[in-house]
């Protein structure tokens, strides 16, 4: 216990020391201004313009957001294509068919959206191509364009122009996911993870039976997955698989590549500002809010489950159903908060079996959806909160609220409102629907007060962009398909467009010069303030249902 | 700078080069150099029996049910390899609730020398991929009685062999320390061969 809570401090110091050279980094990676990097990424980035026809020009807002939906839109049609058609495409050596049209559907949305809610299993589900020009494909694609998104909000931000988003998108793979995800790909190898492109082998067991062990080239994929804050699965257990996941040090890693650009974007944001503080303002609040959650979510695990608990077995270990051993009760649920604060959805245990309390909390992170959140998009989404939280002090002292020296006003509160209102809309709604008909209620496969939370996490992780699930639920049908389809899309779109509307309206605004009347964003103050408006906005909405879920689960096991 | 730039083609063709390089070209060079300098664990880390044949993975969980050796957790796919997963059981699910009592009640059958209060949880609990190689050092410290009486080995060489196949936990402090059943089992083959 003891141990377990100093590796758990160790992974967190570590991951506080790495997040402001990253974020420094991140800044110059996407300045226009020609830097040392330049001569390292230059030529191949000049070769990758050429080849895709890109002219390095700024584009308006409303430019910048068409070149994104439509980017993203085609690379959809085009992996659904290929999931559709894997069956007779090559490098198939398992030989598994092309997916059902609404399995497609799902999942070339899931992983373009950065979702990576996978309602297949990659063992069967999926070829080799399918995984790598498919799934890979979009790994790097769905996670540069956040990360081109942020970049570009906060330019609007601090008055400069957009931006084009073409060159972010390439420089956010060139520069920042494909060098990483290569050399921690590689180190993954080196601690067991799988690389190969050999079809899956059969070993004589020592009792005598044939064991098939699937295999494939996971390093590379498991890279990614986290680092990208992506999630999917190369199998079907994700991270809780023995090749994708096979000790705690390949565990540590992982967590470590999570947290990676959640942490370093307010950061980069402070850099690309000139205020650092304005930064540190943000990570400390979430960095605050996430130990909060984790230490609640341990004390609860390691309570472990009372129904087994009274069964007079040694519960010493805590809670574990649906945790494997090398990870124990402490590296599971930390790993379980980790993936849901920051929307990765990759998972080391099973989210459904984590007592009633641990899954609430891993379920609150996606609900609040501020704990850092996932690359880029979640970044926006936490200055959403910052926004309005200015307006709500500006209301309380009756001024007009300012951000960073611009004025906020009914234009740009109107795009927040809606957006802010866009989530418990979806979430709630879907679900309410799916538990309403029997098409959704026939998914749920632990009954009572559980089947609520099952339904709620589903839709939760998709509009949050997560990814994992309460996995008992049997979502491979063709509503929860299209319904988390829907869900997961106008997740993701609809707040990225809107939040750049309100960068480039910000943009085009006179500076307010400071006075001492100024509502400073930089203070611990406004630190405190916003972690409260996360909790007012975020637990209001959803505090009804939480307790319909989880809480009458516990007070009932 | 104009503020002109048509869209459609940059799309297709960026789509398509990001697709080749992120797609094909990165894992293709990865696996070329991880081929090349650790071949072993690119393989998934395989063990072979002295005729060279795959006897299994060193990180793969095999199914024992053979009283002789040594058991791992319970699976809910019975180890098969070629897929994985486990129940998703709710911690309020009456029947993962009946399935640990089972559990529990058959081994107080095999194992009737150990009192149930030493049975460790992780021995009657689904691990979360259902392919755990491993087991708690208690857990297989709960089952020398066993094992000894049916292969006739001393329980003192029986502990030997569980602090030889125990790990500890990964720079001493993160994850958790554990006896991997499979190695185990194939030293123990090998004294029972003997």
């Amino acid at each position: 216990m003891i141990t377990t809570i100093l590796s758990i401090f160790i992974t967190l110091a570590v991951m506080v020391l790495i997040a402001k050279p990253s974020g420094i980094y991140l800044a110059k990676a996407f300045d226009y201004k020609k830097t040392g990097l330049d001569k390292v990424f230059g030529p191949l980035e000049n070769l990758l313009f050429k080849l895709s026809g890109i002219k390095k020009v700024n584009q308006s807002w409303k430019q910048y957001a068409l070149a994104l939906i439509l980017t993203n839109g085609f690379m959809i049609i085009l992996v659904f294509a290929v999931f559709r058609l894997q069956g007779v495409l090559p490098l198939n050596p398992s030989g598994n068919p092309g997916m059902e049209p609404t399995l497609a559907f799902n999942t070339a949305i899931s992983f373009m959206t950065n979702t990576n809610l996978q309602h297949y299993s990659g063992e069967s589900g999926l070829s080799y191509l399918g995984q790598m020009i498919g799934i890979l494909f979009m790994m790097f694609a769905a996670p540069g364009t956040a990360l081109a998104v942020a970049i570009a909000f906060v330019r609007g931000l601090s008055g400069r122009e957009i931006g084009n988003f073409f060159v972010d998108l390439f420089r956010a793979i060139t520069r920042v996911l494909m060098p990483v995800a290569l050399v921690t790909g590689l180190i993954f190898v080196a601690l067991g993870v799988p690389q190969t492109l050999e079809p899956s082998i059969t070993a004589e067991t020592i009792e005598g039976t044939a064991q098939e062990i699937a295999r494939g080239p996971v390093g590379t994929f498991l890279s990614i997955k986290e680092l990208g804050n992506n999630g999917g699965g190369f199998f079907g257990v994700n991270s809780a698989h023995p090749f994708e996941n096979p000790n705690a040090i390949s565990n540590f890693i992982q967590i470590l590549l999570m947290f990676l650009l959640p942490a370093a974007l307010p950061f980069t944001y402070g850099k690309m500002v000139g205020n650092f503080k304005q930064g540190r303002v943000l990570f400390v609040s979430m960095l605050m809010v996430f130990i909060v959650f984790l230490s609640t979510a341990l004390f609860y695990e390691y309570q472990g489950n009372p129904a087994l608990n009274a069964l007079g077995i040694d519960t010493e270990q805590g809670s574990m159903e649906g945790k494997e051993v090398r990870f124990g009760t402490g590296q599971s649920i930390f790993y379980a908060l980790v993936t849901t604060a920051t929307e990765t959805g990759a998972v080391n245990t099973m989210h459904d079996t984590l007592t009633p309390i641990g899954g609430m909390l891993a379920l609150s992170n996606m609900l609040l959806n501020t704990v850092f959140g996932g690359v880029g998009a979640g970044f926006i989404n936490v200055m959403m909160y910052a926004m309005i939280a200015v307006f709500l002090s500006g209301l309380m002292v009756g001024r007009t609220p300012e951000f960073l020296g611009k004025k906020i006003e009914g234009r740009e509160m109107k795009l927040i409102a809606i957006t802010m209102l866009m989530q418990p809309l979806l979430i709630l709604g879907a679900s309410a629907a799916a538990l309403y008909t029997p098409l959704g209620t026939a998914a749920i496969s632990n009954s009572g007060f559980h089947g609520v939370s099952q339904v709620v996490y589903e839709y939760t992780s998709s509009a949050a962009n997560n990814g994992s699930g309460f996995e008992g639920l049997g979502d491979a049908t063709p509503y929860w398909n299209i319904t988390t389809g829907i869900v997961m899309y106008i997740g993701r779109f609809f707040g990225l467009i809107t939040m750049l509307a309100v960068a480039g309206s910000l943009a085009s605004k006179k500076l307010v010069p400071e006075t001492v009347g100024t509502f400073r964003t930089d203070t611990p103050l406004f630190g405190v303030i916003l972690v409260g408006t996360f909790f007012i906005v975020g637990a209001l909405t959803f505090f009804p249902t939480l307790v319909l879920g989880p809480v009458a689960e516990y007070l009932t096991l | 700078m104009k503020n002109e730039q048509k869209l459609a083609g940059p799309i297709i063709r960026s789509s398509f080069t990001i697709m080749i390089l992120a797609g094909l070209i990165y894992p293709l060079v990865s696996t070329g150099i991880a081929q090349a300098i650790m071949p072993d664990q690119a393989d998934g880390s395989l063990l072979y029996n002295e005729q060279g044949e795959v006897v299994g993975s060193e990180l793969i969980g095999q199914n024992f049910t053979d009283p002789m050796y040594f058991h791992g957790r319970e699976s809910a796919i019975e180890y098969d390899a070629s897929g994985s997963g486990s129940n998703n059981y709710a911690p309020s699910n009456q029947d993962m609730i009946t399935r640990t009592e089972e559990s529990i009640a058959a081994w107080s059958e095999e194992n009737p020398a150990t009192p149930v209060d030493q049975l460790p949880i992780d021995l009657v609990t689904d691990s979360a991929s259902g392919l755990d190689p491993h087991i708690s050092v208690e857990g297989a410290a709960a089952q020398v009685e066993r094992v000894s009486e049916l292969t006739e080995i001393s329980r003192e060489r029986l502990k030997e062999l569980i602090e030889e196949n125990t790990q500890g936990k990964e720079w001493g402090l993160f994850g958790e320390e554990r006896v991997n059943v499979l190695m185990l089992n194939l030293d123990l083959q090998e004294l029972i061969q003997e």
